[in-house]
């Protein structure tokens, strides 16, 4: 049972393929387009809802893949199937013969500049929740000196047409709440206001975390969009929304801004899905065989995905889908000669 | 604030201006609100500069006003305007000019309307055709006038005797831009600087010395908004807005305002003086108001022309004290003299 | 002064930033519940006095935390403690004791 697949992308996705597919005999490789391995995960803090530590969750992912044969800064450049065989060759000159591949290559994160209008990168006080999350690690950030009032605006880069983004990012609702009980822990006397259009806490301890959001942290949330950033005299954040349930404007004047930035497509998805002919969906992530009981196996024979390629998910969803499309290519490959 | 970031979208949104043989057309109120704003730009770029800017005695109103007021229907606008494309026709030129901003969105409305529905300009060239047996082409290059100012901003800046700087000081003078509600906010695309952070003003500023300032209700429209100005009885409604203007910008203390639309400059001009009698508040240095500017007079008064050439006397709120603080040399006994 | 035959309009604009916090604070303490509303409106849909007067108190929350008192106090004066709110809140909240307390502290004698 020598059969080689392909991992695209060395985030939690692609480790925990990886790992479930060593485990079960195969030969595997992971190609990964940045020089490290982890994904995203390697930039978070705290995961929701209960606080575990990002840092040993992605140690523990890191483990079972140590001796798995792995392309740091490299990319797929072409791929060519014969038969029931991929010959893939890497930016590196390296060439494969698999005979399945799977793409957990992931998502971006929104580039939250193309909001003009709430100034990121261009009023100090305004940043993204990667920078929070970045803040909460390394315990600095020029951008944020002591705030007494926090403000997180919701949905930013997602169900946005103008962003070209129709998506609900799904995880940006609940990491907002985390993150406002979080900077609560650290200011405690400042005053934590959430801007959102719904709350979706749809998951086992969310609506937990909410309550303890209201009732412990004294979080304040305002059904309303921000629709404009600008700066008063002495540098602080005059913020405009709408206050839906009133009615009425708002204004209100923060020391600090945090934008949710939403999970957007790849930009080089549809390379890989010409190189691999497999289809993106409207949305620009891949499209699975069946939404609801092949949800990690691609439309044409030998491709697999798992995670964030196929659209916006937690953590824990990745992390089941990548044993799922383990399973699924153990399937495969054995009906295979 | 981090100034390359404003830097990058306004890379983002530029605009492609021509530098020359233009097809002028005025606006139907600004030589009453601002007299010698039109002349001093057609001297600039006919006389000092040499371009070939042309104007016709047959162009009329672009309907803008009428249309915004809600006394013409959209059709008859479109034939106004496609009978003012059909003298730029006739003259020979591809590049339009408009001096107004009103102008400047209608034709910038109507121009897009007809690229989604060939079969309303389709009618429009046939009511033309019935009412006065003229026929028109697009224009290539829609600009309005700050648009030309400003990609002249830089030669105008090579010709200039006085700077945006207090003289006394030696400090750049504190300007705040007011950008006509028609120029960017319809369509981001077609203003310099799009529509959050607009440029075309601003860098008419920088280049000729002064400093731009950046306050909360920036982007707040003046109020003027046609129906709500003139109907007496909505007329506080356009001074909310302009009071709500001027309480933000306080704060930064501005020395002057420049503007590039025929109504903000009136509005922010003379409402300064119904504030004062209905609050009893003044605002600016001295409690002497803020001096409102059209670009051309702006332009004016760099390149070193008389302040009472420019048309600044009409001005309700006094601009002596601006001049003095440019150090620039006039005469008081002329003002009011023909 | 001249009678211009217009004037300026105040600006319905809720301002956050100063809002008077002592009454907010003496609210929470007596009914600590209070930061647990989540505009649902299951109070306000299932209020006897709503359907003929103006009280809703999903609303009154929502104007306390504006720093409308006035308006607020106003809409739940017609409350006649009849204890349906109570029943139906979702989040548990002790809504008869806060209506009775808001009164207490907010109204003006």
């Amino acid at each position: 049972m020598n059969k080689q697949v392909l991992v695209i992308g060395g985030g939690p996705a692609g480790l925990e393929t990886a790992g479930q597919l060593e485990n079960l005999g195969y030969k595997v490789y992971i190609v990964e387009k940045s020089d490290k391995l982890g994904g995203h995960l390697l930039k978070w803090d705290r995961l929701f809802p209960d606080s575990i530590s990002a840092a040993e969750t992605l140690q523990k992912l890191l483990e079972p893949v140590v001796h798995i044969t792995t392309f740091l800064g490299c990319e797929v450049v072409s791929v060519n199937k014969t038969g029931g065989h991929f010959y893939v060759q890497l930016s590196n000159e390296a060439t494969l013969s698999v005979s399945s591949i799977v793409v957990t290559a992931g998502f971006s994160l929104f580039s939250a500049e193309k909001k003009e209008e709430y100034g990121y990168n261009i009023y100090n006080r305004v940043v993204t929740s990667a920078d929070i999350e970045s803040y909460f690690k390394t315990k600095s950030d020029d951008r944020i000196q002591n705030p007494k009032s926090i403000g997180f605006v919701h949905c930013v880069g997602s169900r946005d047409e103008k962003a070209c983004n129709k998506q609900c990012s799904k995880v940006c609702c609940i990491t907002a709440v985390k993150q406002a009980c979080e900077m609560k822990e650290l200011y405690p006397e400042a005053d934590v206001y959430c801007f959102y259009m719904d709350l979706r806490m749809y998951g086992r301890g969310y609506e937990d975390l909410y309550l303890e959001a209201q009732s412990q942290y004294g979080i304040r949330f305002i059904r309303g969009r921000v629709s404009e950033v600008a700066e008063d005299e002495t540098g602080r954040l005059v913020i405009k929304a709408e206050d839906t349930l009133s009615s009425k404007p708002l204004k209100i004047t923060l020391d600090l801004l945090v934008l949710m930035v939403g999970m957007v497509k790849n930009s080089d998805n549809e390379k890989l899905s010409s190189l691999l002919n497999t289809r993106l969906g409207d949305d620009g992530f891949f499209q699975c065989a069946n939404p609801i009981l092949r949800s990690t196996e691609g439309e044409s024979e030998g491709i697999f995905f798992a995670g964030a390629s196929t659209g916006p998910k937690t953590l824990p969803e990745s992390i089941n889908e990548a044993k799922a499309s383990a399973l699924a290519i153990h399937g495969y490959l054995s009906k295979q000669k | 604030m981090i100034v390359n970031g404003k830097q990058k979208i306004w890379s983002e949104y530029q605009k492609d201006i021509p530098d020359d043989h233009y097809f002028y057309v005025r606006s139907c109120i600004r030589q009453n609100f601002f007299p010698a704003s039109e002349k001093i730009f057609l001297d600039i770029v006919q006389n000092k500069l040499g371009l070939d800017f042309f104007e016709t005695e047959h162009h009329t109103t672009c309907g803008g006003i009428a249309y915004h007021s809600d006394t013409i229907p959209m059709e008859t606008l479109m034939t106004i305007v496609a009978r003012q494309f059909a003298l730029m026709t006739e003259a020979g030129y591809k590049n339009y000019v408009a001096s107004c901003i009103t102008s400047f969105g209608i034709y910038t409305e109507i121009l897009e309307t007809w690229r989604h529905f060939p079969e309303l300009e389709a009618k429009v060239r046939e009511n033309l055709w019935t009412v006065t047996k003229r026929e028109f082409n697009k224009p290539e290059y829609l600009a309005h006038a700050s648009d030309v100012i400003y990609k002249l901003r830089n030669q105008i800046a090579s010709a200039s005797v006085n700077k945006l700087v207090n003289k006394e000081t030696g400090e750049p003078l504190r300007v705040v831009d007011h950008i006509g509600c028609h120029y960017s906010k319809m369509f981001p695309s077609k203003g310099v600087g799009g529509a959050e952070y607009p440029y075309v003003l601003t860098g008419m500023i920088e280049a000729w010395g002064g400093e731009i300032i950046d306050y909360p209700e920036r982007r707040h429209c003046c109020g003027f908004g046609f129906r709500q100005y003139l109907v007496k009885a909505n007329r506080g409604y356009s001074l909310s807005n302009t009071h709500k203007k001027f309480e933000s910008m306080k704060p930064f203390k501005p020395d002057m305002i420049i503007t590039n639309c025929p109504g903000c400059p009136y509005f922010l001009d003379r409402w300064q003086y119904v504030i004062s009698e209905m609050e009893g508040k003044t605002y600016g240095e001295n409690s002497q108001g803020i001096p409102v500017f059209t670009y051309e007079e702006v332009a004016g008064l760099v390149l070193g022309y008389d302040p009472w050439d420019l048309g600044l006397q009409i001005h309700q709120t006094g601009v002596e004290p601006l001049l003095d603080k440019m150090g620039i040399v006039y005469n008081k006994a002329d003002k009011y003299k023909l | 002064m001249i009678d211009f035959g217009y004037s300026l309009t105040a600006s319905s604009r809720i301002s956050l930033d100063n809002i008077d916090q002592k009454k907010i604070k003496k609210i929470t303490a007596i009914e600590p519940d209070f930061l647990k509303c989540m505009a649902c409106g299951s109070c306000a849909a299932s209020c006897s006095a709503g359907n003929f007067t103006k009280v809703n108190l999903r609303m009154v929350i929502l104007l306390l935390n504006r720093g409308l008192d006035k308006e607020a106090v106003s809409l739940i004066e017609g409350c006649m403690l009849c204890g349906k709110c109570t029943l139906v809140c979702p989040r548990g909240i002790n809504t008869r004791n806060l209506i009775g307390n808001i009164l207490k502290i907010y109204k003006e004698v």
